[in-house]
């Protein structure tokens, strides 16, 4: 398929750009390749959704933001994902391009925790952030947006985890797109050495209604061997921001990577959630929930594949679609030969609550070793009026009653956020979506 | 409080074309226990559920007042708050919904907006109750009926019953498939309640449920009708007969909904 939308962004604005952030020779260049690439490959297919007509070039890539002095002056929808009482916060807040606020617990700085944006992990520790810049999880030529994002990168955070250290309170970063017209390109890495653990939750927030808008955001978690990440999401973005957020994992030996996504955009959305399993025994939980509303159209993508012996993957995807929005569900568990002992199961359920919506679950098993086991369940249904009755039987009304049965349907997932604030908050944007 | 009153007056139900309740007449006064009995298919789920007001049932003829209220023209829940409670011969399954955040939800819709139940007032109360039912606790936090047992369904029933304490309870078989200390248990939550201002319909296939609860009376439905009422001594009968000396007495060749008599 034919591409004629021309780049937003030419060449000599990337170059500038790079300048006046002071970035590595090696990056500059990866910019500059990305750009050309991104001319030449294709737009990422979704199975069963088109998104030729998708705004990707309408945007403003650059925004500052101001310094956040204190967190209680901060608007109500940034406060509330925030656990004030907690001191010890670990926390960045992204205003825009800008970092508002940042505090990384001193006995972590002191173990050799980094946790910071990326820029200035770029410009602290080069080397580290080249070691995994587009190279184990995500490829810059994979489709002209994974181009386009090297391209044009304009933040995300940098979180590194040294050997055997095991980190108990979450680290919590907030991407407040304050300016309703600026685009995230975030790259968001994750990398957990040997024995080590952490929680990482993340949140996107835009109230966007019709200014356009585009987030091209890459995220890459490695856990090495036995290393653990837990791995919390919530995307909010308006309705005006066109999203593709291509969010993977690499786990080796005895790693576990968990993912618990809150997939809560207004706007058209391309979301694709993939985990390489590539040491034995590793381990994946991917979760995730999404509400569909109005007339957006979205594509969620959780794949799970096997390399590694005696690895395991667990795909759980739940989706509540009202008015007349549409989604795609894409579950895919894929073993690859060798991969003997492994387990791939997953499960796809969508709640629909309206004639006019859309809502397709889609699984898949590829496998290529005998000596396994996989599962799949998808349906796609209506809320049960037998269960309807039950509740309402006991003076409950039947609006009271169907919000009570969709927490109860996203409950599976909304129960693994980790940080309760965020928990509480995407539980309230559910309330707002659904009802 | 005077107990409330319900009447069930020449009750005709239909589902999916087919009619199943043929003029069912019945009245249910506080303080009275009732029986109904019936070998199956002869319509008393139907029953049941059509004076809730499920959704697949549909009244054709006849009334069913609550203390001189038409209880047909409320919706499902109106009628919960009017008295009425059904526990359920198959209640449904509802994950990620905890049974102690339904029963407080319940609780809270019988009570006006500006008095609902404190969390301690509701837990204090929630545990008694399910310390009464020998109820293992963790099950409040348990997602409602997900995974119980049938035994645990029933009691669960039964502990809803107990915390909303309606002015009239339709019990349909909360007596199957529990095995004989959780009958004993079962039926003690129920006589709990016994007192002017409650008054229960239970359904049931044996004797032995009615041995812990007395009944004051007992009704016999075949063919989607009432066709004998009496007193306990009726429910003995039964245990120890069989329907077929009704049948003869009636002349009813098939008891069962859409046979001829
Ligand atoms: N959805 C349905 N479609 C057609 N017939 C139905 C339907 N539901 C119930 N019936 C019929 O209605 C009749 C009465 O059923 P009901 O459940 O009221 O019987 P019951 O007396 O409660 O029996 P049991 O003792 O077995 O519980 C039965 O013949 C049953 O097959
Ligand atoms: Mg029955």
């Amino acid at each position: 398929m034919a591409i004629d939308t021309k780049l937003p962004y030419e060449k000599d604005y990337v170059s500038s750009y790079s300048e006046r952030l002071n970035e590595p020779e090696w990056l500059k260049s990866l910019r500059f390749q990305g750009l050309e690439l991104a001319n030449t490959l294709p737009m990422p297919k979704p199975d069963k959704t088109n998104i030729s007509k998708w705004n990707f070039s309408d945007f403003k890539h650059e925004a500052e933001g101001k310094k956040i002095d204190s967190l209680e002056e901060l608007p109500n929808d940034i406060k509330v994902l925030l656990d004030l009482e907690n001191e010890n916060k670990n926390l960045i807040i992204q205003r825009n391009q800008s970092v508002g606020y940042q505090s990384l617990s001193s006995s972590l700085t002191e173990k050799g925790v980094i946790f910071t944006d990326i820029f200035s992990a770029i410009r602290e520790h080069s080397n580290l952030v080249q070691r995994y810049f587009m190279k184990d999880a995500v490829s810059i030529d994979e489709n002209r947006l994974t181009a386009l994002h090297t391209a044009l990168m304009n933040g995300g955070v940098f979180v590194y985890v040294p050997k055997n250290v095991v980190i108990e309170d979450p680290l919590q970063a907030i991407f407040w797109q304050e300016d309703l017209e600026v685009a995230s390109f975030n790259h968001v890495i994750v990398v957990a050495e040997e024995n080590s653990s952490l929680t990482y939750v993340e949140n996107y927030v835009s109230n966007n209604k019709t200014e356009n808008a585009v987030a091209n955001i890459v995220t890459e978690v490695i856990a090495h061997d036995n290393a653990k990440v837990s791995f919390g999401a919530v995307d909010n973005f308006g309705a005006g921001t066109t999203v593709y957020v291509n969010r993977r994992g690499v786990a080796y030996r005895d790693a576990t990577i968990d993912w618990a996504l809150g997939q809560m955009n207004d706007g058209n959305t391309v979301s694709e959630n993939i985990t390489h399993l590539i040491g034995d025994n590793s381990i994946s939980h991917a979760k995730t929930v999404t509400v569909g509303r109005g007339d957006q159209t979205q594509n969620f993508t959780a794949k799970i594949v096997h390399f590694g012996q005696n690895s395991e993957g667990y795909i759980l995807q739940h989706g509540v679609m009202k008015d007349s929005a549409s989604s795609v569900f894409n579950g895919i568990g894929k073993i690859e030969h060798g991969a003997t002992k492994s387990n791939a199961e997953q499960e796809s359920r969508v709640l629909m609550l309206s004639e006019n919506a859309r809502g397709d679950a889609n699984p898949v098993l590829l496998i290529d070793e005998d000596d396994v086991t996989a599962g799949h369940a998808a349906s796609v249904g209506r809320v049960d009026p037998l269960q309807i009755f039950y509740l309402m039987s006991r003076g409950i009304s039947r609006f009271e009653a169907e919000r009570l049965i969709i927490h109860g349907f996203l409950a599976p997932v909304v129960n693994e956020i980790p940080i309760k604030a965020v928990k509480e908050q995407l539980t309230e944007v559910i309330e707002g979506k659904v009802l | 409080m005077a107990g409330s009153t319900l009447e069930i007056k020449d009750l005709h139900v239909t589902i999916e074309d087919q009619e199943i309740l043929k003029g069912v007449n019945l009245t249910i006064t506080g303080g009275e226990f009732h029986a109904v009995m019936g070998p199956n298919g002869t319509g008393k789920s139907t029953l049941a559920s059509a004076i809730m007001g499920h959704p697949k049932y549909e009244i054709t003829k006849g009334s069913v007042l609550l203390d001189g209220e038409d209880v047909l023209e409320m919706e499902v829940d109106e009628r919960a708050r009017a008295g009425l409670f059904l526990g359920m011969q198959y209640p449904s399954e509802i994950s990620g919904v905890t049974t102690s955040d339904f029963l407080r939800s319940s609780i809270n819709a019988h009570r006006e907006e500006g008095d609902q139940i404190s969390l301690m007032k509701f837990i204090k109360e929630m545990d008694a109750a399910m310390d009464y039912l020998e109820m293992d606790k963790n099950m409040a936090q348990r997602y409602l009926n997900a995974g119980f047992s049938g035994g645990e369904k029933k009691r669960n029933e039964i502990l809803q019953l107990m915390m909303i304490k309606p002015a009239i309870g339709i019990l349909d078989e909360i007596d199957s498939g529990l095995d004989i200390d959780a009958l004993k248990v079962v039926s003690k939550g129920i006589n709990k309640l016994r007192n002017e201002s409650f008054g229960c319909l239970i359904i049931t296939h044996y004797q032995r449920l009615l041995e812990y609860i007395t009944p004051d009376k007992v009704h016999v439905m075949m063919q989607g009708r009432v066709v004998k009422s009496g007193g306990p001594e009726l429910a003995q009968r039964l245990e120890a007969e069989g329907y077929e000396w009704i049948k003869e007495e009636l002349g009813i060749e098939n008891e069962v909904v859409g046979q001829k008599a």
